[in-house]
């Protein structure tokens, strides 16, 4: 029997080896719909678009392996911008299939007609209209190609309806030809050679990465990079887990909410050494004052990334896990002893700077609950070891500097486009991406009622994620900025007026939970974690809290505010 | 500075629009820009003027690498290269300045392509340099549109 489009599709997502995809039906793709019923595809069905590729992308960052969504045309793959933007920023690997109108129909303002490929075209890695049905076959294969080689990213392939229905002989291409896109992943071994000279002859050494070092899989190497150099080391947001946020040799995390010593020790290395990061604001602050006394070293993948913003003395293109494997070759025959004390007052001086200014709360029983507290409650359940996702705000960063994530493809956070709502549809994706193992939520209320009605999937699909909803009824972040910066003129960031959290979760199927004292959290989070299905913990955090440090926008990072002004 | 930048693209749908959405995404200029299909039919060749300092240039060849429709960039500032670009230039000259319009023409080995009752149109070739120089010369005289290709670049000695 002769197959047709969506038999082709369903056909190229097996040879992809996918296990399921998140999407939400309509009518350009009712025909791939039919196919996956005929075919008995796992299908995920989120309630909104930008759901669906948000669990796509959770997917994809919890198991390293590429996550594939589906929605149909106009206001669905509108809708699924967002999420694109979200994976696009992050370099997550994922394959967005969208519907379009006809062929026949295309540019005519049909009845749910949008320019998929040109809406698309700035946030994705690439993109694809398939225009006849004998090339759907190898777009799929080209798109998986694309999306999980080199710097990784999302690719659509925009389907007319047509297209999906018209006849075709299935054949999967065996290889890819695309002579001129070719990733580098060896990294120059002059270029290795030249910069473990330069570092070994440092005094203050540092070690910066980032997500790179997590999308090529290389933790292994980066830690055993870090214990063979012995040195000190931080990270981005995107970077978690790439070491134990609480190995020995770890800084925690620099930048705008970075740790004091990170961020001094940025301002002051002498030979700062990029693994798989981008100098992204975020983390440089005033960028002509970023780390002004150092050398720099940057491997990275992507060309692009490398003297973007700031001058690089030494870049190395290549694969982060092959650099760091040609970095570990060449120090074996190495005596590092000289390096390793040369290094002692430095390491002198960052433990210093921890003394004088750790990341630390202060909990007294009686008084609110602070959310670092939760946080770090969340931490000691779990051992570090739980998926862990969140939204985008306060909540996030203290989730960054408290919970010390063990193992890498475990932290699951919107970086680069910073998308509120990402947390909830993303903890979706990485369940299904890892079942039976413990997946927590770590929401604001601002984000969460974003994206809310995930927790019908969560349902549906009887994932246990547990939601930890840091309930300051504000936006925290934006709050703070206007205390901090605008006067204290709050505008617009009141969000007491909110439904019951708890009842909500009732609502929806879920078990819902709150703690307002102190004494109550350790109890909520052993309810959580003993239930078997999804829940809400509502934590009524105190209103006032704000995270530090904080590298106000356009400071150079040495000059962080420590706490609240008086 | 300008820059003067050949890109070889594969001929896909889309593909301009990659290109020219890269520069306004990213806030770089495009001063001027003409494709057509080289001697393959599957590939086109772009001739893009653009400016910027070092910095600038490099991430604007960077990020055209990057692109997967993107075969080859070749930055003219590493060789010689030759320039050219067409304009076709329409003058209405008063009775008594048409002999001069036709005298500029014939210096700038220009070609009447054009000639109506009161208007002539005169196509030209060069360095972007002498067709400003030719305008200038046709200003005072009824110049009353010109339009250009902007410059079609081949780098010397080299057969791509």
């Amino acid at each position: 029997m002769t197959s047709t489009g969506s038999d082709i599709f369903i056909r190229c997502l097996r040879e992809e080896g996918v296990d399921l995809i998140f999407g939400h039906p309509g009518g350009a793709v009712l025909f791939l719909y039919d196919a996956i019923h005929r075919h008995g595809f796992r299908h995920v069905l989120a309630r909104h678009e930008q759901g669906a590729v948000h669990m796509a992308d959770g997917y994809a960052r919890a198991s390293g392996r590429p996550g594939v969504a589906l929605v149909t045309s106009g206001p669905a793959l509108t809708n699924a911008i967002t999420g694109i933007a979200t994976a696009y920023s992050d370099s997550i690997p994922m394959v967005v299939f969208s519907g379009q109108v006809p062929l026949p129909a295309i540019g005519s303002d049909a009845f749910q007609e949008a320019d998929n490929v040109g809406l698309t075209r700035p946030i994705t890695k690439h993109n694809y209209l398939v225009k006849d049905v004998a090339d759907l076959a190898p777009i799929v294969k080209e798109a998986f190609y694309i999306a999980t080689t080199g710097r990784p990213g999302p690719v659509l392939v925009d389907i007319p309806k047509d297209v999906s229905n018209m006849p075709c002989e299935f054949d999967y291409p065996r290889e890819v030809h695309l002579d001129h896109y070719q990733p580098r992943y060896e990294g120059h071994w002059g270029q290795i050679k030249k910069a473990l000279s330069m570092l070994l002859r440092a005094e203050r050494p540092l070690l910066y990465f980032g997500g790179g070092a997590i999308l090529s899989g290389a933790s292994a190497e980066l830690r055993a990079l870090v214990e063979t150099l012995r040195i000190p080391t931080t990270y981005t947001l995107m970077g978690i887990g790439g070491i134990p946020g609480d190995h020995e040799l770890s800084l925690g995390m620099l930048g705008m909410h970075g740790s004091y010593r990170a961020n001094l020790a940025t301002d002051e290395c002498d030979v700062l050494l990029a693994v798989g990061a981008r100098f992204d604001d975020r983390v440089t602050g005033k960028l002509d004052e970023f780390s002004p006394h150092s050398k720099k070293i940057h491997i990275d993948i992507d060309p692009t990334s490398i003297r973007k913003t700031v001058h690089v003395d030494i870049p190395i293109v290549g694969d982060v896990r092959n650099c760091l494997q040609k970095f570990l070759k060449v120090l074996e025959e190495k005596d590092l002893s000289r390096f390793h004390e040369r290094m002692g007052p430095w390491k002198q001086q960052l433990e210093e700077w921890n003394r004088q200014e750790p990341i630390a709360y202060q909990q007294h029983p009686d008084e609110p609950i602070k959310p670092q507290f939760v946080i770090d409650k969340l931490f000691q359940a779990t051992h570090g070891d739980a998926v862990v996702t969140t939204d985008v705000g306060q909540h996030q960063m203290w989730a960054a500097q408290y919970y010390h994530c063990q193992s890498p493809n475990n932290w699951v956070s919107s970086g680069g486009l910073g998308t509120m709502g990402f947390g909830l549809p993303s903890a979706v994706g990485a369940q299904c991406a890892r079942p039976g193992e413990p997946v927590i939520c770590i929401a604001g209320d601002g984000s969460l009622m974003m994206t809310i009605q995930e927790l019908t999937t969560a349902v549906e699909e009887n994932l246990p994620i547990k939601v930890a909803l840091i309930n300051n009824q504000y936006l925290g972040m934006v709050r703070q900025w206007q205390e901090i910066i605008y006067d204290d003129r709050k505008s617009a960031v009141d969000l007491s007026v909110a439904p019951d959290f708890v009842k909500l979760a009732e609502a929806f199927g879920a078990l819902g939970l709150q703690a307002s004292r102190v004494d109550e959290v350790d109890s909520v989070i052993e309810k959580a974690f003993a239930h078997p299905g999804p829940v809400l913990m509502d934590f009524r955090v105190s209103k006032t809290e704000n995270c530090y440090p904080m590298v106000p926008a356009g400071s150079p990072s040495r000059k962080m505010l420590l706490r609240d002004p008086d | 500075m300008q820059h003067t930048i050949s890109v070889w693209v594969r001929n896909e749908f889309g593909v301009l629009s990659r290109v020219v959405g890269m520069f306004s995404g990213r806030g770089y200029n495009i001063d001027s820009l003409s494709v057509a299909p080289t001697l393959d039919e599957e590939v086109s060749h772009m001739t893009l003027v653009t400016h910027g300092d070092d910095d600038t240039i490099e991430q604007i060849t960077k990020q055209l690498h990057k692109l997967i429709d993107v075969i080859t960039v070749k930055d003219h500032r590493d060789g010689e290269f030759v320039g050219r670009e067409l304009a076709l230039l329409t003058v209405e000259p008063p009775p008594e300045a048409r002999a001069e319009v036709f005298r500029i023409a014939e210096i700038f080995r220009g070609k009447i392509v054009d000639v109506g009752q009161k208007s002539l149109t005169i196509e030209v070739t060069g360095k972007q340099d002498k067709i400003d120089a030719m305008t200038r010369l046709l200003e005072p005289l009824g110049l009353q549109s010109r339009v250009r290709t902007g410059p079609l670049a081949v780098a010397r000695g080299s057969a791509r």
